[in-house]
């Protein structure tokens, strides 16, 4: 059972028809419960990032999420629900994340591209991911004002290039996976990541 | 590698797709969730459905075909037509579109975008925009109401304003260009493209291959919308990307 965290952010009906398309078993909860029986935990999110922390702080999910993370549980922080993984984000008046992963998350600048960056973009590899093959290079779609910075090289997988800027796409260290794109949007190449990922959570449920 | 997009319209009135020719003549031509998934698997970037029949019995339709659709593809698709408050809005993004798209309702009340914005972001909100040329050639006015109300606003005004209240995107219909098969409005959408800083789709009158790569050419929009040229089956999504993709456009294939 793949969990999607309901925060009050964003569309989650959207992860949850991709998830059932490709075959898993998922079901959309705030119980901290709920995420301690899972086999996969999914963290989506559309919005602002002070109102996602005021949110997972409100409902008491940010301590489940982190034993999660250290349970080695599979993990998919999409979008904002990315974002939220890193240490900081200085949207609105700033606040602090949940600094699961090294880095902060910062307005994109860049005079030459439309902010939002909102559409279909390539993925460039950086580094082998179980995810996809290293050979194929995934187009995925964006909708995003912020990205992240000053995080650990050895943590991205894959970035797009977007005008002058290097937007960091898709991060992995250990259990933890992280978009900024929308692999429940992405078409059949989203479609396949989301089935590796649910083939590491059925993974992770056989180890037990 | 950033793409421009191909989005294939759908006009759905009592849930079925129709489409008429200068914003008149209606002619029904298919289901709206099948036509839907043939062009998900054509390669379209994205889908946008107009609701363009006024009944409250119709909204309910529209509801239905707004879940079927989100359980068939898996692209970023707008809903439109008829949405006039935060929860007509509410009520299409929680049965499973991505974004909204607002038009007559905003012109009364464009306080709209931003309360839309405000709520569920703006890359939620498209705001729909069709605009005809004036008389004198002096730029371009607004209309509503499908077309039959002139607002008297000029549309570089409008649009401003639009983007000032949170727009996270705009969608732009050149009426005089609209079911001619003519080619898009490139003057006019040039004019705003030159003063968004949020993506501009162009739309009305694509009639070939050509229209699309010129729209991009002369840096136009960011994405292409056509309707009827992908419903008669005159052209497919995939033909329109190799061809761009052909001319260096680039083009997610």
């Amino acid at each position: 059972m793949i969990v999607i965290i309901d925060y009050g952010m964003g569309n989650l009906h959207s992860v949850y028809n991709a998830l059932t398309t490709i075959g898993a078993t998922c079901k959309i909860s705030s119980n901290p419960e709920d995420i301690k029986a899972a086999d996969g935990v999914i963290l989506p999110g559309v919005g602002a990032f002070e109102d996602s922390m005021k949110n997972l702080s409100e409902r008491n999910l940010i301590t489940p999420i982190k034993e999660a993370v250290a349970m080695k549980k599979p993990f998919l922080g999409i979008c904002l629900g990315m974002q939220v993984l890193f240490e900081n984000g200085e949207e609105g008046n700033g606040s602090k994340g949940l600094g699961i992963l090294k880095g902060n998350v910062v307005k994109m600048v860049d005079p030459s591209v439309k902010i939002p960056q909102i559409g279909w973009n390539r993925l460039e590899i950086q580094r082998e991911t179980n995810l996809w093959n290293k050979d194929y290079l995934p187009f995925v779609y964006y909708v995003h004002s912020y990205y992240v910075s000053d995080y650990d090289v050895e943590d991205l997988v894959a970035y797009s290039d977007y005008g002058s800027m290097k937007v960091p796409g898709y991060f992995q260290k250990e259990n933890v996976y992280a978009m900024q794109y929308h692999p429940e949007k992405s078409g059949e190449d989203g479609l396949a990541m989301l089935k590796n990922f649910k083939e590491i959570c059925d993974d992770y449920t056989t180890s037990d | 590698m950033y793409t421009k997009r191909i989005i294939p319209c759908l006009d759905v009135s009592e849930g079925k797709v129709v489409k008429g020719i200068n914003f008149v003549g209606l002619k029904e031509v298919g289901n709206p969730v099948e036509l839907a998934k043939q062009y998900y698997e054509q390669g379209a970037d994205e889908i946008v459905f107009l609701d363009i029949g006024a009944t409250h019995e119709n909204r309910e339709t529209m509801v239905d075909v707004v879940k079927e659709v989100a359980k068939t593809i898996f692209i970023p698709f707008t809903v439109g037509g008829g949405i006039r408050s935060v929860q007509d809005m509410q009520v299409m993004l929680r049965s499973g579109a991505d974004k909204i798209s607002l038009n007559s309702a905003v012109i009364r009340e464009p306080q709209l975008i931003a309360d839309g914005a405000q709520m569920f972001g703006s890359q939620c909100i498209v705001v729909a925009i069709d605009a005809k040329q004036r008389e004198d050639k002096s730029g371009w006015n607004v209309y509503i109401n499908g077309g039959r109300i002139d607002t008297g606003l000029d549309l570089l005004d409008w649009a401003k304003q639009c983007l000032e209240l949170g727009a996270g995107e705009i969608l732009l219909t050149s009426m005089d260009a609209d079911g001619t098969k003519a080619g898009f409005d490139i003057e006019m959408l040039q004019a705003v493209n030159a003063i968004a800083d949020v993506p501009v789709i162009a739309s009305g009158g694509c009639g070939s291959l050509q229209d699309f790569a010129e729209v991009f050419e002369k840096d136009a929009a960011d994405a292409a919308l056509a309707a009827s040229l992908f419903h008669y089956g005159e052209l497919s999504v995939g033909q329109v990307k190799e061809y761009l993709k052909e001319k260096e456009i680039p083009v997610r294939l």
